[in-house]
């Protein structure tokens, strides 16, 4: 495995107007993550998780500072660039599952793939790799609504590893799960962790996600606290 | 192509709305279709009832006679010239005489024009055959149309007092009997006037052999005629008014036109506007999955642009078969328009060109696809990250 930097952060800042003044998420951050991590930002609500993944994710641009995301820099990326980057090697996991509505589970695992024109064979095989992956099938003609929390985020995991990306982000994956669920996806994660060698990157406060995770990044105010490898 | 597969597929798997509003389209569509089929129809029948009862194929008028100068009548009778007679008798022509009378009804008095048509002429489509066999009576036979009856309060087997000057300047006086009251397509052949046997009137006129004008049959090629007597006016010349009149109509149906669109694309608009917002968290995971924001900004244009055409589909599904059945059986018009200064007859048929399909067609789409680009120009600058908690 190449322990690689695939994340590399320097002084990243990022402000939000309010009103006249600006309201300062992140400030000074520094961090990098190599290949392969299972990593999380853990912090209270507020702490600027969220934001820094989002930067991480080119969904949005640091005010100052660097972030460079396979030898990306993020800040110098126009919308197609990063749309690009986002479309061929990122893969995100949200908390409210976000999967889109009118299509079936195995039309929301096969749009990836759909972005990056694969051919309907390939795309097929794929998705039935991805939902063998998450265990789930057997639900691949179901729609969004007929699915239960856990199952929906099992097919936001498909989504996010059908395309098998260098990267996954994961906004708070379990925090509309039971505990049960919970640990079943996490499970499933570890498990693409190691299997695919796919770096994940999470921000939680979930103590149940904290058990699994290999790094803790601590933040606290939109500054690290703490960084730590945990065995 | 890639989007417009998805565009195609989230209207297929999108809810009731996406199918109302193409329901509510492809309505606008087919009573545009049909309101200018009615307007179009109802212009091409006005003309042709026009002619056919009044117009012909172009008329030789007496050089004094002007139809909107009752004053010029008195003076505007001429013997007919032998060749104009020609015609005549072959049935390509047939002569009128007009004249400037009084009637009494009901101890009122009102000024009319009396007609003289010959029984048997069957250059112009009026019934002037139901006032043959009446050479002998002591009274003067008359039709008049319903408007005319309608105005006068004169009913069938009425008498009527009437009083005209003959060409001498002598003033006359007799009764006309209203043999029949019938529907005259033609108002102009209606309203204030009373339709006689050609050779009574020339009697009562003492102007034996005369005419006001000679009307052509309509298929007829302009006819010459050496006499200076007699000025020909030909068919566009004849319908000028009327032409202006159907131009000035023509506003109407297009402002009705343009209200029809109006309220089908801002249908359109109000629908694309809620699904955007509806749909900012879908729009913020399509941009997460690696579409650019232009990307997704088309994707909704593109859903919009093919309601249009779904709504054209629907359109041609249910109104064809609806416009056809109407163009074939007609609309029966309510009394209210029969009275109307229009010639028109009992029944409407629309009239649809392929050129009113395929403009209304474009138009609207072309609007559709415009009214649904429109809104969709503020997902270029949505926050994906706002837009992914569906703010």
């Amino acid at each position: 495995m190449n322990n690689s930097c695939i994340i590399k952060i320097n002084g990243l800042v990022k402000d939000y107007p309010m009103g006249k003044k600006f309201f300062r998420a992140l400030n000074e951050i520094n961090l990098s993550v190599n290949t392969g991590e299972f990593c999380g930002i853990v912090g209270p609500s507020g702490s600027g998780k969220t934001t820094l993944l989002n930067i991480v994710g080119a969904l949005d641009n640091p005010s100052d500072g660097d972030a460079i995301v396979m030898d990306k820099n993020v800040n110098d990326l126009n919308p197609k660039e990063a749309a690009k980057l986002r479309n061929e090697s990122i893969g995100f996991i949200f908390q409210t599952y976000n999967l889109l509505p009118v299509y079936s589970v195995f039309e929301n695992v096969e749009f990836p793939l759909l972005l990056l024109k694969k051919n309907k064979e390939e795309r097929k095989e794929l998705v039935m790799r991805a939902l063998e992956w998450v265990g789930i099938t057997d639900k691949a003609n179901s729609r969004p609504n007929q699915l239960s929390g856990g199952e929906s985020q099992r097919v936001a995991v498909a989504r996010a590893m059908v395309k098998s990306p260098t990267i996954v982000i994961a906004d708070e994956p379990t925090a509309n799960l039971d505990a049960a669920n919970s640990h079943n996806i996490l499970g499933t994660m570890l498990r693409l962790n190691n299997e695919l060698k796919t770096t994940f990157l999470f921000a939680t406060h979930d103590e149940k996600v904290i058990g699994y995770l290999r790094r803790k990044v601590v933040l606290n105010d939109g500054r690290i606290v703490d960084d730590v490898k945990v065995n | 192509m890639f989007l417009l597969k998805l565009a195609f597929r989230n209207i297929a798997h999108s809810g009731i709305r996406a199918w109302l509003n193409i329901i509510a389209l492809s309505f606008a569509f087919v009573a545009i279709v049909l309101t200018e089929g009615l307007y179009d129809g109802l212009s091409e029948q006005v003309k042709d009832a026009e002619i056919d009862s009044n117009v012909g194929g172009g008329q030789f008028w007496q050089k004094n006679f002007d139809p909107y100068d009752p004053f010029t009548f008195d003076m505007s009778h001429s013997v007919i010239p032998a060749d104009l007679n020609k015609e005549i008798e072959k049935g390509n022509a047939s002569p009128v005489m007009i004249v400037s009378a009084s009637i009494f009804p009901e101890h009122h008095i009102q000024s009319v024009r009396i007609n003289g048509i010959d029984p048997d002429q069957k250059v112009v489509n009026l019934p002037a055959a139901i006032l043959k066999g009446y050479s002998d009576t002591d009274y003067i036979p008359g039709f008049i149309g319903s408007r005319m009856a309608k105005n006068s309060g004169l009913k069938t087997g009425d008498y009527v007092s009437t009083r005209w000057r003959n060409i001498k300047g002598t003033f006359d006086a007799g009764d006309i009997r209203i043999i029949k009251i019938i529907d005259i397509a033609a108002p102009l052949n209606d309203r204030e006037q009373i339709w006689i046997p050609l050779d009574k009137l020339r009697k009562m006129m003492q102007a034996t052999g005369q005419a006001t004008l000679i009307i052509l049959k309509k298929n007829v090629d302009k006819i010459n005629t050496i006499s200076s007597d007699w000025v020909f006016k030909d068919q566009d010349f004849l319908l000028k008014d009327l032409n202006e009149n159907i131009k000035r109509k023509k506003i109407y149906s297009t402002f009705f036109y343009i209200i029809l669109l109006g309220i089908a694309l801002l249908a359109v608009f109000d629908a694309q506007v809620l699904s955007i917002f509806k749909r900012r968290k879908e729009i913020g995971t399509l941009i997460a999955l690696g579409m650019t924001n232009w990307s997704v900004n088309l994707l909704f244009a593109f859903e919009g642009c093919m309601i249009g055409l779904f709504s054209l589909f629907a359109a041609v599904l249910y109104g064809f078969p609806l416009l056809y059945y109407l163009a074939k059986k007609g609309i029966v018009l309510p009394t209210m328009v029969q009275q109307s200064q229009f010639a028109i007859g009992l029944t409407l048929y629309p009239k649809y060109g392929l050129k009113l399909f395929i403009m209304t067609g474009m138009i609207l789409i072309v609007s559709v696809f415009i009214v649904s680009f429109l809104p969709t120009r503020r997902i270029t600058k949505l926050n994906p990250t706002a837009a992914l908690k569906g703010k």
